[in-house]
């Protein structure tokens, strides 16, 4: 009997309790981000698609054609084509395809790239029509990024 | 339908509790053989995100499986990365440097914390109870994005690297994570009294869903499920690795086996990983983050290799097989919820069907990992 | 010819009650996803209009697009009359509810029996629309929910009872009226009569809430945990006038918790009485109903009952004997 009575009174005031707790959030300021009318910004060491590094002295990427990026991908997503130019050492880069709908964002690349060439980029605003549309031309990119 | 249940000679009827539903965690389908309100069998039936893991190990390098170890169990990533690099370094030899192997544990262990809290709101939200969800989420998200800061991705992380890990903290990370351990010290006061304490929440787990010990035995279950039916077993305590013997921390034991002691050994462990942090974050020594002589190409030295790290699910174990060349011969993959699944079928035996959802709930399933 | 006065006052008071119905239906789910958001820390609706306030509006455009499925081997007359015969004892019990004192439609002498009857037939539409979905779960899960509204039933009409014995009549606006005058004089305080009478609120709120399917104890719309709900065969627009009823069930039930517990229309220090003070005691009742379903996880189905009949039923049992004692000693 006793115990009966205990377990409702201390029951009935656990839920007081739960009561309690909600309204006083309900008074409290929303944690939530209005997007799209406020934006955040991302971190620096934020994992985008990767993009071609912009080199200051001559304007163009950085990259040597090596491959390494291409044969550190797990995923396939990389493919990289450079011809050799006359009067230069190294190879210049004609295209560098990135498929994006394969990559995992693992890394591997950036860390491989003895050239530093390429890098993570911020870019999280990713809706497109097609599939298409998510195999990056990371040149094109950097010349569009160049203006 | 099993032999079992045709010779109860009751009126049963099999319903699905079917792939697609809000209360299975992931693609899960059970198939339950009904008398009226109660269960006489139940059987998982898995297989519905197999993606091939351990084959996709063979065909990889070693370096290559990274992204892999995140994408198994997504709400510990950290502790499968942990797992993988452990394992390979010791076939390989690689030694880690001190500061790498404490900003390891301190990652993995907010990595735990961010599962425990995810199971917590998932788990009331099964029972009905849709506020705590966020609330947690709250909390989550502060990890999330203290992590985001260090290693740049939210959920599946390949962070670690073997012989230490891929960029080290920024000068930020260590005033925002003891920020965080301060402000969920405080909060989980909040969540005791407004969900562990409630009467009807309590009405719906204590006496619920028993699992024994001998349960737990034969099917080998681990982590939590085990730690709430009396098992002391933690991987980090009793097979030790990285640096978790210099640090200082409890196992939560609950003997009596009900739902209501798995739910309290996680909010326990939530307050021990807490614990490990700070104390990491306290011996925190300056130093590099990658060994300078981790080799470029990884050809691990012939042989079996074995390691189990403890993740919030229970004890994941990794059987590494190396022929001396750049791939894997064989990777096996020890599922933690696997084993803890299997156990439903026996325990869930004779309940009705809204205290077996409880059990499953209590059991912290994660599909992907048990179908790898 | 000229028309009676009457006659047009009815009619008034019909297209009023409707449209209130109506309107509540519509805007307590904008407060519910409001308040809903602002316990979560995050803001409900809040593209559609300013504030969301024109959300319920899109919905309902929604609802009234979309087809009406009647699936093929159902009952025809029973799944048709099924929402109505839930929407329509909602309205009817609205004619007796006085809003002040001169604003009631209809005051019966024996306006509680008849919303009270009235309260009992929603269980039936019920019942008769998942019979006549002619679909197995939606006929359990009605079972389910006619069990649970006759047990709750009891603990509600035996404090009422004892409201009728402190009142000594049946008409609603005379409860009232011996509660003006300030809140000390109102039956949630009036200590004299019962000591237990705020418990016997907090009886009448829970069993209120349990009648409506509220959570914490709405198994019967949350189950389709596995078990669809009893209203799954129902398309759209049926679906939405189930839920319409549902909601002018919560209406009437806190409008009679105000009734009979705190004072109608009177004013908390007896100064302006009115129909504003009935609206705001209404809509704070409201607002704790959708506080308790966001702050509670479900009970399971043998924990409702149990509760009904292991400790409500006795509780107010209890307080019906108490009561007549004390009437006995303090009011011969």
């Amino acid at each position: 009997m006793i115990g009966y009575l205990n377990e409702i009174f201390s029951g009935t005031w656990s839920l007081f309790v739960g009561l309690g707790i909600t309204i006083k959030y309900f008074f409290k300021p929303v944690v939530t981000v209005q997007y799209p009318r406020e934006v955040l910004t991302m971190t620096p060491r934020f994992r985008g698609h990767i993009e071609l590094v912009r080199d200051p002295e001559t304007g163009g990427d950085k990259c040597i054609v090596c491959g390494m990026c291409q044969k550190a991908c797990p995923s396939g997503c990389i493919t990289v084509t450079g011809d050799k130019v006359e009067g230069a050492k190294k190879k210049a880069l004609t295209r560098y395809t990135l498929d994006f709908t394969k990559c995992s964002l693992c890394g591997l690349c950036v860390e491989g790239c003895p050239a530093d060439a390429i890098t993570f980029s911020k870019d999280y605003n990713l809706a497109g029509p097609t599939k298409e549309t998510y195999v990056f031309d990371l040149k094109k990119r950097l010349e569009e990024r160049n203006g | 339908m099993s032999a079992f249940a045709q010779t109860q000679l009751k009126e049963t009827f099999v319903i699905n509790l079917g792939p697609q539903h809000p209360a299975t965690h992931g693609v899960l389908r059970v198939k339950l053989v009904m008398d009226g309100e109660y269960i006489v069998e139940a059987e998982p039936v898995l297989g519905y995100i197999h993606r091939m893991h351990e084959k996709m190990g063979e065909n990889r390098t070693w370096a290559q499986f990274m992204p892999n170890t995140g994408r198994m169990d997504y709400l510990h990533a950290l502790a499968y990365n942990h797992g993988y690099v452990t394992v390979v370094e010791r076939a390989a030899g690689i030694k880690v440097p001190e500061r790498a192997e404490y900003i390891r544990v301190i990652t993995a262990e907010l990595n735990r914390i961010s599962s425990h809290l995810l199971w917590f709101g998932a788990f009331v939200l099964d029972l009905g109870g849709f506020t705590p969800l966020l609330y947690a989420f709250d909390d989550r998200e502060q990890i999330l994005d203290l992590l985001e800061s260090v290693t740049g991705s939210r959920l599946t992380y390949s962070y670690f690297r073997f012989g230490g890990v891929y960029n080290d903290i920024d000068g930020n990370f260590v005033p925002g994570a003891l920020a965080f351990i301060k402000r969920l010290r405080e909060r989980m006061p909040m969540y005791h009294a407004l969900v562990t304490k409630n009467i009807i929440l309590r009405k719906r787990l204590e006496d619920i869903g028993f699992i024994t010990p001998e349960m737990c035995r034969k099917y080998g279950a681990t982590g939590p499920v085990a730690r709430g039916s009396g098992i002391n077993f933690d991987v980090r305590k009793h097979e030790p690795y990285s640096i978790y013997p210099e640090l200082d921390f409890d196992v939560p034991v609950y003997p009596k086996g009900d739902s209501m002691a798995r739910y309290l050994v996680r909010m326990d462990e939530i307050e021990q990983s807490m614990r490990i942090v700070e104390q990491a974050i306290a011996k925190l020594p300056e130093g590099p983050v990658m060994a300078e002589k981790a080799p470029k190409i990884l050809k691990p030295a012939k042989g079996d290799y074995y390691h189990a790290v403890e993740t919030a699910r229970g004890s994941f174990g990794l059987r590494v097989v190396s022929d001396g060349t750049n791939t894997p011969y064989r990777l096996k993959l020890r599922s933690p919820t696997f084993s803890n699944l299997s156990l439903f079928g026996e325990a869930c035996q004779g309940m009705l069907l809204p205290d077996a959802l409880a059990l499953m709930g209590s059991l912290d399933l994660v599909i992907p990992e048990i179908d790898r | 010819m000229s028309v009676h006065p009457e006659v047009i006052r009815l009619l008034i008071f019909l297209v009023g009650i409707i449209a209130f119905a109506a309107l509540n239906a519509a805007y307590l789910v904008w407060l519910e996803r409001k308040e809903a958001g602002h316990i979560q820390r995050r803001i409900g609706p809040k593209e559609v209009g300013w504030f969301g306030l024109l959300q319920p509006l899109a919905d309902g455009i929604k609802l009234m697009t979309k087809q009406l499925i009647v699936p093929a081997g159902v009952d025809p007359v029973l799944f048709r009359i099924a929402p109505i015969l839930v929407m329509i004892p909602a309205i009817m019990s609205f004619v007796t509810i006085p809003f002040s004192d001169t604003l009631v439609a209809r005051n019966l002498d024996i306006g509680l029996l008849a919303v009270f009857a009235f309260a009992s037939v929603n269980v039936l539409g019920l019942l008769l629309g998942a019979w006549g979905s002619r679909n197995k779960y939606a006929v359990i899960s009605a079972a389910r929910v006619v069990s649970q509204n006759v047990a709750y039933e009891i603990p509600m009409l035996v404090t009422v009872v004892t409201m009728v014995m402190i009142s000594h009549t049946m008409n609603l606006t005379k409860i009232v009226g011996q509660q003006m005058g300030g809140f000390w004089h109102w039956n949630f305080f009036n200590l004299t009569a019962s000591p237990l009478m705020p418990v016997a609120f907090l009886i009448f709120f829970v069993c209120m809430l349990a009648e409506t399917n509220r959570a914490p104890f709405d198994m019967a719309e949350a189950e389709s945990e596995l078990i669809a709900g009893a209203f799954t065969e129902y398309p759209g627009m049926g679906f939405g006038v189930f839920f319409m009823g549902e909601y002018a069930n919560i209406v009437i039930g806190c409008s009679m918790a105000t009734i009979l517990f705190l004072g109608g229309w009177d004013c908390p220090f007896g100064l302006y009485p009115g129909v504003h003070w009935f609206l705001l005691k209404m809509y704070l009742l409201i607002f704790t109903v959708i506080w308790i379903r966001w702050t509670y996880p479900r009970t399971t189905f043998y924990g409702l009952l149990n509760l009904s009949w292991k400790i409500l039923i006795p509780i107010s049992f209890f307080n019906l004997l108490l009561t007549s004692a004390m009437l006995k000693v303090f009011k011969p």
